[in-house]
């Protein structure tokens, strides 16, 4: 691939070939702190906003400050780009700009690259001074050299010293060059994309990014023999680009919220950085309280004395948040939670993605506590599950959890911008007087609802509790209340499943195998599922986004199908002669449908820490299928 | 009497006159010669001389035997969980600053499950009057150590005697940064609470009260001495604190003490021996957390204009 010997800066004219390419998969790796992750968010809205179908996934070490130069320090992007939509961040990267050679170790370990990747390397390291990492960089030439990647040599520091005086505060922007060249990316749009992620900073800052990104792809040019321009096919309608947080921040503010309480929880807190800075501008209130607890007890007194309230939190602070959920649900108290999953149990992987708390926030609570679940599987659905959770949580008085998580949280997808519509804001504050007769708790027997009264309304005075109460709000020293109460908050969970439509099956409504998901594994399913299919499988897939209560007619589909199985971002045995098939411990949307429906449903799951790959997912088919998936 | 309710937009004419008996909810169920009765029928007698609309009056509360408070009260009531009554009362607040907001807590729920709460409330500094009914003891659980228990004292959970000296919540509370109303008063000085309590009403801030109570079941002879000796008592008295011009007579063990010096407040609350009743503290200057929380409403309309705005930063 090297075209000419690397220190040389004169450009070779025309000495590359030109390879289009409908999907491409790029990862950027560095140590933590020398920007990739700055460097891959630009290159991915830039693609995004010239009308690549885009995905990014973040890199993300657990550390704040790991070791430089270790293979689980690394951090950075893997951006999937594409002709068209792109659902997921595929399989293996196609190509990895790596800063050093121990945290492309690291991605190398992982499998994620494709066996003939292109490596772009910093090479500065082979000639350091210390014997040490000459000796590490040796090593992993020889480990490297196993595979039949191409590994192309960079002099990114010395490069960048020709520019900064220290390189790790450059790299990125010269990466970032070497990647617009390599992609074809507009210039123009890189340019302002760069002085818009470093708006805050100086104009020296400004002109040496430039330099630097400059250099940077005059060295492509000049030294690279191969570019990939993915053509770019922009959307007829206008399109927004952002991460999930990003979109359940601003989903949100389209929802009408006026107070979000929280307490830093990664990967949720980003919701509260960008809140925290332009709520105010919409009239809004983000409270940072002193722990998980108090946050969602704030946003439940807030939400009984004027309108929805909401709070960000992640499998931990679930857990602190228990009771007071439960409280909630006794006193109908409306109220939001977006759960933004990450590895659990306990403190797990906190920047890493799973998909295991859906049997947690469904039945968390000591006693009967139904709450209304839905999990979005985009980042468009992250925006619009704010409007519906906020409607939902009114309409019912009840308490909504929004499922996403680390995936979604940090991913970044280009999506139609909404039409925002001034209904979505839902209704003023009514501090009207509550009519004669009627009580705190007025359930209807036939849809358990019952009209919310709010501090402030003449005549609707009583006391909320959370013991067991009657229609007075008056505490039940009469057990048969507390079956009758318990019926009519039940009750609201069938009215709305009865709202609900049918989910749409992916592919032929019958065949050999259903393939059902939740949340953000979508992308990869579906992409696995038309692989299969191509291959001449009879497989189908099937995507939930409410998960309480369950979409309806979900027994007559599975009934159409040979096998049903899950795939999810969770925890399950694997078949396994040790673990009889009875005592098999299951994924948990698949423990969940087998409970509801009497099927046998099936699963497969993983806890990697990391999203799943379709080609996983298809081996994962291909096992579950009559023949072992032999076409 | 003219209520503002902010969210309708200015005050509005009201003409109703309350008396006590307007703010009177279910008959209460605590026991016969329980501390917590004389505190309601105070509370019951401030809000009347107050004038405050009872739908625009909220009490929120914990679990415990004195969380029972908001049912015995015909305002807005919010009878949450154990310990967690002051977020709630905050998110209150925060949200609908027009309303008057107590808090009544128990010494389980206030300084102990509930403690980190405490704290922090004190901190925020959101404008509501905090009380705490101590009466040193668990009743509703049936008579458990709490942490104000007199060292010694033999309960269900350390039946040989506490083992650790009590907690005194004054001190505490006057040593978190940004307290602005530290008051301590006791529930058989009737005229004593009572001014107290209207005192603790009119400060702008939280206003944190111990309200010092027996337990007739679990701790009935607390108090004994304190009450058969007034002069086991010391009066904190000064014209910015408590003035009860009646009780002069009876509790002549009185000390000026200027409730702005805290330094002297710190001293007076860590004195390990007697009984002070009175306002240790008082500063109305320090920020009220609603007031710097607080943001003018956007309309729908507004909200979805900027949102546009927003939008278009993130636009291909």
């Amino acid at each position: 691939m090297i075209a000419s010997a690397p220190a040389q800066t004169e450009r070779v004219a025309a000495a590359y070939r030109t390879v289009p390419v409908p999907l491409h998969t790029v990862e950027i790796v560095s140590d933590s702190g020398e920007g990739a992750q700055k460097c891959a968010q630009i290159f991915g809205t830039v693609s995004a906003k010239m009308g690549n179908g885009v995905w990014t996934v973040e890199i993300i070490p657990a550390e704040i400050q790991p070791p430089a130069r270790s293979p689980a320090g690394g951090s950075g992007n893997r951006i999937r780009l594409g002709t068209g939509r792109v659902t997921n961040w595929g399989d293996d990267a196609n190509l990895i700009v790596a800063f050093n050679e121990q945290v492309l170790l690291g991605r190398h370990s992982l499998g994620a690259l494709a066996a003939d990747a292109t490596i772009l390397l910093d090479d500065s390291w082979a000639t350091h001074g210390d014997p040490r990492i000459r000796e590490q960089w040796s090593q992993a030439m020889t480990e490297l050299a196993t595979r039949e990647y191409r590994v192309v040599p960079v002099p990114i520091e010395a490069e960048c010293l020709q520019v900064v005086d220290n390189a790790r505060k450059g790299k990125n922007m010269f990466v970032l060059g070497m990647l617009c060249w390599l992609y074809d990316r507009d210039v123009e749009r890189m340019h302002a994309e760069i002085h818009n992620t470093f708006r805050s900073k100086s104009e020296q800052v400004h002109a040496t990014n430039l330099a630097l990104f400059e250099r940077g792809r005059a060295w492509a040019e000049a030294n690279l023999d191969v570019r990939y321009p993915v053509p770019a096919e922009p959307a007829a309608e206008p399109m927004l680009v952002m991460n999930g947080n990003q979109a359940v921040a601003l989903g949100a503010v389209a929802a009408g919220f006026e107070l979000l309480a929280m307490y830093p929880i990664t990967p949720a807190t980003s919701v509260s950085h960008y809140l925290g800075n332009i709520f105010e501008r919409f009239g809004g209130v983000m409270h940072q309280a002193e722990d998980e607890i108090a946050a969602v007890g704030v946003a439940i007194g807030a939400s009984w004395a004027g309108r929805c309230a909401f709070t960000v939190t992640s499998g931990p602070g679930l857990a602190l948040k228990t009771e007071f959920l439960g409280l909630a649900v006794m006193t109908e108290t409306p109220l939001v939670v977006v759960d933004v999953q990450r590895g659990g149990p306990s403190t797990g992987l906190p920047t890493k993605v799973e998909q295991s708390d859906l049997l947690a926030v469904l039945f968390g609570q000591p006693g009967d506590a139904p709450k209304i679940v839905i999990a979005p599987s985009t980042i468009e659905e992250c925006f619009h599950a704010m409007v519906t959770a906020r409607r939902l949580a009114e309409t019912l008085r009840a308490v909504v959890i929004v499922l996403t998580d680390a995936n979604l949280a940090t991913g970044v997808q280009p999506f139609p911008r909404p039409q925002l519509d001034v209904a979505w804001q839902g209704a003023p504050l009514d501090l009207g007087p509550v009519p004669e007769g009627v009580r705190p708790y007025d359930w209807d027997p036939r849809t358990g609802l019952s009209r919310r009264f709010i501090p402030g309304q003449p005549g609707g005075m009583h006391t909320l509790t959370g013991l067991a109460h009657d229609e007075n709000s008056k505490v039940a020293y009469d057990p048969i209340v507390h079956q009758r109460s318990s019926t009519a908050r039940s009750r609201k969970l069938a009215v709305l499943q009865q709202m609900l439509r049918p989910p749409e099956v992916n592919g032929e409504p019958e065949g050999d195998l259903l393939v059902v998901g939740w949340g953000s594994t979508r992308g990869a399913i579906e992409e696995a599922v038309e692989r299969a299919r191509a291959a001449g499988h009879a497989v189908s897939s099937l995507h939930l986004t409410f998960l309480s209560p369950l979409e309806p007619g979900l027994v007559e589909i599975f009934g159409r199908f040979r096998r049903v199985m899950t795939v999810e971002i969770n925890y399950s045995d694997d078949p396994d002669p040790f673990v009889p098939p009875s005592h098999r411990r299951l994924g948990q949307l698949a423990f969940l449908l087998r409970a509801q429906t009497l099927v046998d449903v099936d699963c497969w799951t993983r806890v990697i820490g990391e999203p799943l790959r379709p080609a996983s997912i298809l081996r994962a088919i291909h096992s579950r299928l009559p023949d072992g998936g032999a076409a | 009497m003219l209520p503002t309710c902010s969210i309708l937009g200015g005050p509005i004419e009201d003409e109703r006159v309350f008396d006590t008996a307007d703010y009177e909810g279910a008959i209460a169920r605590w026991c016969p010669g329980c501390g917590d009765h004389a505190v309601l029928t105070s509370m019951q007698r401030l809000l009347a001389a107050e004038q405050l609309a009872p739908e625009q009056t909220v009490f929120v509360s914990g679990i415990g035997c004195s969380s029972r408070f908001p049912h015995y009260m015909k305002t807005y009531g919010f009878h949450g969980l154990h310990g967690r009554a002051l977020p709630v009362a905050t998110g209150v607040k925060l949200h609908r600053p027009d309303l008057h907001v107590f808090v009544v807590m128990g010494d389980g729920d206030c300084t102990s499950i509930g403690a980190g709460h405490w704290l922090h409330a004190v901190r925020y500094n959101a404008d509501m009057t905090a009380l705490l009914l101590d009466n040193s003891i668990y009743g509703l659980t049936k008579n458990q150590t709490s942490p104000t228990t007199p060292q010694g004292h033999a309960s269900n959970t350390q039946p040989r005697g506490s083992y650790l000296p009590p907690l005194d919540p004054v001190q505490a509370t006057l040593g978190i940064s940004n307290a602005s109303f530290v008051a301590q008063t006791a529930e058989w000085i009737p005229a004593h609470l009572y001014a107290t309590l209207q005192a603790a009403y009119h400060h702008r801030g939280f206003s944190f009260v111990r309200v010092l109570q027996r337990c007739p079941v679990f701790m009935p002879t607390l108090f004994r001495d304190a009450m058969r000796t007034p002069d086991a008592i010391q009066m904190l008295v000064h014209d910015d604190g408590v003035a009860v011009p009646e009780l002069q007579k009876l509790y002549r063990n009185r000390l000026v003490h200027d409730p702005r010096d805290l330094d002297a407040a710190r001293r007076l609350a860590a004195e390990s021996e007697g009984i002070r009743l009175g306002v240790f503290f008082r500063d109305e200057t320090r920020a009220v957390y609603d007031d710097i929380r607080h943001v003018p409403r956007r309309t729908a309309e507004e909200r979805v204009r900027l949102l546009n705005e927003e939008l278009d930063a993130y636009a291909i």
